[in-house]
């Protein structure tokens, strides 16, 4: 038997709109002062393991291009930032922002005793552990346990997903993931929810009530969020891919007066066993075409200098290619970061030593955990050893 | 009763005293996955005791083996006599794509089949254990062969002897190949399962030494198996020296390490938290643990008479261990399915849910399991959470996405250059549901008590959503009507996923 959703959430001739108006809403009237100036984070994951060494290339190493006959990009192709070292061709849009000192490139990042599936090491990356230790919560909500103590609402840190990632789940408080603020809107807005939102009071149950918590930030956020989205909205045009609406919603939210301090947003899939080139190729695409209008539109208002694009992968891919013109999976891999307030700014570290393999995969330099203590700290300004349980050494481009 | 405390106070002065109705769901939930519609009317009227009796003879027989119709194991074994024949073994692309997609089917079928179990079986308790070692002993592996082995044997052993179990789940190559203890050798001792055997499977962290593990492995090098997947123990890889493992010296191998971990009280102790925190709550009761502990080692780790000091007690059936627990993903939509019979057109959508919850059957996110607890819920699990029950009776089409899985795809990731809206997903969640057995079910309930009865069926919680919300959104048409829609509504409520 068929049933209409309208029979079930029947709008009762009882409901008023003092009901559809509930009380958590009116937290909004007087909004959190944002600080002017909100510094932010934008993460872009490359999800599926991106291969490192075809993104930024070592156009004159010799073993680079003896271990990848088929699929070396040659030095005439790419988009030379040195003599030595490019940009794979699908990028050059970044080597503007290279030129104007607005992107800086970390080679070497990784972890010891990687791990090669994908899930896996995405969970490391995702909760900063160390490989053999299992954390359930992410390092962004770690974050938020440390940072939002009083927060009436989840929305310091943004995914721009319908599922939320690890990445954003602490012990107390997590982020918040949509895809579109306008949906998420409709969705949350049901006026049934709200209608128990609105007329929940206190069960003095802690199941209960933590779980009417989360609905009314839900609920409430996503108003927050959708009225802020439209706020200050961009006009700006960006690519029609599922990145560039993604980073001109991040764009609109950053011109609002949104207390968001981060946003994750992935792109994928990297994974490229098969045909790379191909592959890869129409992902950096996608990539820097978005992340030309999201830059530019971020300079035309005047904001960036207060944000930081930060991307990184699960791991790099082995050094040598495969027998299907792809890679496999591999360990160290450089990340990308982008902004208008980086301290120093190009190459930051050597490129990775082909000569000197673990088992045909580049060995680390970097601990991530490392580059996060350093945003963390430098960046988002708060103690970073809260966040990941102890210290790590912090670099110095930003 | 002596209780000192406000919330305590506050409960017991505003709340009726809990019913055998309520008592008996309880049992049905925890002990299984919730009340049955077409039993309901008989079970709510039973001795707890004797429900709870009943569920242990439903579970007495061995469960038949869930076994999917396999492509690959074709191609695996032809394999293997090539390999027996002496011809070289080297996978072509073909032969490899081939096998993980077969792989990746039965996954499928195997998670469907597993779920229909939970859902139709009268062995509730031995599925629900089951459900509670597949978290243990979890395992991520694409393998769907060597998956098949190991959850047959969590089912063949879930209500027997823990000891028993713990070997022969160390032996599956499901644990064998995802703790690599097949490239544990005498020269190179890999410490993987060695640690993960005792942090997470018998003592848990802080009961044992980086040195413990280092001998251990050596006890467990030589384990491995062969190419039919049979366990085998490779004698020239195993390490015959004298080993020293919790303060114990011999020339020990995996079975002696095993044993030696069996020994210990903390292993008792562990595993009757993790099934405390399971079945009953995740806030520990010591002196209630510690009295299950002691019959679960006494009784050289039944696990059937660990169930039964639970389940037996008093303190079980206390006002602050109902509604007190969130529904994993799988007993939600379980949940849903026994109290609302129904038909999916597309049964795979269950696995779209679980992934969208957090929880996918034979892809639990690493070894340690589903943290399980308040980790089910974010504000996109809730939201989803809170409309399933209506984008089902209401035969709509998912508007959200899961991400997608590396390891599943391997390389074969969804084309992005085809538009959205041409690929061939199906998130439509059209569902025939055979609300007969719930219309009886309230036959002779009074009108004005309608409600309050469907809220009893549907909550198990103590703090019910306020009946004037429900009412007012409740289609008051026909009486029919009315139980639908208050049905559909008490599920879409926060306090539907607790239990």
């Amino acid at each position: 038997m068929l049933l209409k959703r309208k029979e079930f959430l029947r709008l009762g001739s009882l409901a008023s709109t003092s009901l559809l108006m509930p009380k958590f809403l009116k937290a909004f009237e007087h909004a959190e002062a944002v600080p002017p100036r909100n510094k932010v984070l934008v993460v872009i994951q490359f999800s599926g393991g991106n291969d490192g060494l075809n993104t930024v290339i070592p156009v004159t190493n010799d073993i680079y291009y003896q271990q990848r006959p088929k699929i070396g990009v040659a030095k005439s192709e790419a988009s030379l930032l040195t003599t030595d070292v490019g940009l794979h061709p699908a990028l050059g849009k970044l080597k503007s922002l290279y030129s104007d000192g607005s992107l800086s490139i970390l080679n070497s990042v990784g972890y010891p005793n990687p791990d090669r599936s994908h899930f896996r090491s995405m969970d490391i990356w995702q909760t900063a552990s160390n490989s053999n230790d299992y954390l359930t919560s992410g390092w962004i909500g770690r974050y938020l346990d440390a940072q939002c103590k009083a927060c009436d609402k989840p929305t310091q840190a943004l995914e721009l997903d319908d599922v939320l990632s690890l990445a954003l789940k602490g012990e107390q408080q997590s982020g918040l993931a949509f895809k579109d603020p306008r949906r998420l809107y409709g969705s949350s807005s049901e006026r049934y929810f709200r209608a128990l939102s609105a007329e929940h009071h206190t069960a003095n149950d802690e199941a209960v009530d933590y779980l009417y918590k989360t609905m009314s930030e839900t609920i409430s956020s996503a108003e927050y969020i959708f009225r802020q989205s439209k706020a200050h909205a961009s006009t700006a045009n960006y690519p029609d891919t599922t990145l560039g609406k993604d980073l001109k919603t991040i764009a609109s939210l950053i011109f609002s007066d949104i207390n968001t301090r981060i946003y994750y947003v992935s792109l994928g899939s990297f994974d490229t066993h098969v045909n790379q080139n191909a592959q890869q190729s129409r992902l950096f695409t996608e990539f820097s075409d978005a992340i030309e209008s999201f830059t530019s539109d971020l300079k035309k208002n005047n904001r960036f200098d207060d944000v930081l694009i930060m991307s990184f992968s699960e791991f790099g891919r082995r050094v040598a290619q495969n027998a299907s013109n792809g890679t496999d999976h591999g360990t160290a891999n450089n990340m990308f970061f982008i902004g208008g307030g980086l301290k120093r700014k190009g190459l930051l570290n050597e490129m990775p030593d082909l000569s000197d393999l673990s088992e045909g995969d580049l060995k680390h330099k970097i601990d991530f955990k490392s580059v996060y203590a350093t945003v963390l700290k430098k960046w988002l300004k708060v103690d970073d050893r809260l966040v990941l349980g102890q210290q790590y050494n912090y670099l110095d481009f930003i | 009763m002596l209780k000192t405390n406000g919330r305590s106070l506050a409960s017991e002065i505003s709340f009726m005293p809990i019913s055998l109705q309520q008592k008996n769901q309880h049992l049905l939930w925890r002990a299984g996955f919730g009340p049955e519609i077409s039993s309901a009317f008989e079970f709510n009227s039973m001795k707890t005791s004797d429900l709870w009796r009943k569920l242990q003879t439903d579970s007495s027989a061995q469960p038949q083996m869930i076994r999917v119709t396999d492509e690959s194991s074709g191609v695996l074994g032809n394999l293997a006599k090539k390999k027996l024949d002496g011809e070289n073994l080297q996978l072509t692309k073909e032969e490899r794509k081939k096998i993980g997609e077969g792989f990746r089917e039965n996954l499928k079928e195997m998670n469907r089949l597993w779920l229909s179990e939970m859902i139709n079986s009268k062995a509730q308790l031995r599925e629900k254990i089951s459900l509670f070692w597949h978290g243990h002993f979890a395992c991520r592996l694409v393998n769907s062969n060597f998956q098949q082995d190991l959850l047959h044997i969590i089912r063949t052993n879930a209500l027997g002897n823990f000891g028993d179990l713990l070997k022969a789940v160390s032996k599956s190559p499901a644990m064998i190949q995802f703790l690599n203890n097949q490239q544990n050798k005498k020269l190179h001792p890999n410490e993987n399962f060695a640690r993960e055997v005792m942090e997470l499977f018998t003592l848990g962290r802080g009961n044992y030494t980086e040195e413990d593990v280092k001998e251990a492995a050596r006890a467990f090098t030589g384990w491995g198996f062969d190419f039919n997947g049979q366990f085998v123990f490779r004698k020239f890889q195993h390490d015959n020296g004298m080993k020293t493992v919790l303060g114990r010296t011999g020339n020990f191998n995996g079975d002696d390490v095993l044993n030696i971990l069996l020994d210990q009280p903390q292993t008792a102790l562990f595993i009757s938290k993790k099934i405390y925190r399971f079945f009953v709550n995740e806030k520990i009761n010591e002196r209630n643990l510690n009295e299950i502990a002691d019959v679960f080692r006494s009784s050289g780790y039944s696990i059937e008479a660990l169930l039964d000091a639970i389940f037996s007690s008093t303190w079980f059936y206390a006002e602050e261990n109902f509604g007190s627990q969130i529904k994993s993903p799988v007993q939600l939509i379980a949940g849903i399915r026994r109290s609302l019979p129904m038909q999916l057109e597309n049964e795979n959508v269950q696995l779209l849910i679980q992934k969208l919850l957090g929880q996918v059957l034979f892809f639990p996110p690493n070894v340690a399991g589903w943290p399980g607890g308040r980790s089910w819920i974010d504000s996109s699990t809730l939201m989803f959470r809170m409309q399933l029950p209506l984008i089902i009776a209401s035969r709509e089409v998912f508007q959200v996405q899961p991400k997608s899985d590396d390891d599943l795809n391997m390389g074969q990731a969804e084309d992005r250059s085809v538009p959205r809206a041409n690929r061939p997903l199906r998130r439509d969640a059209k569902a025939d549901i055979q609300w007969d057995k719930m219309i009886s079910f309230f036959e002779k309930t009074q009108r004005e008590n309608l409600l309050q009865e469907i809220s009893k069926f549907c909550i198990q919680s103590l703090h019910p959503p306020g009946s004037s919300v429900i009412e007012r959104y409740t289609d008051s048409s026909s009486r029919e009507s009315f139980i639908k829609s208050a049905v559909i509504n008490f599920m879409s409520t926060p306090e539907y996923q607790l239990c």
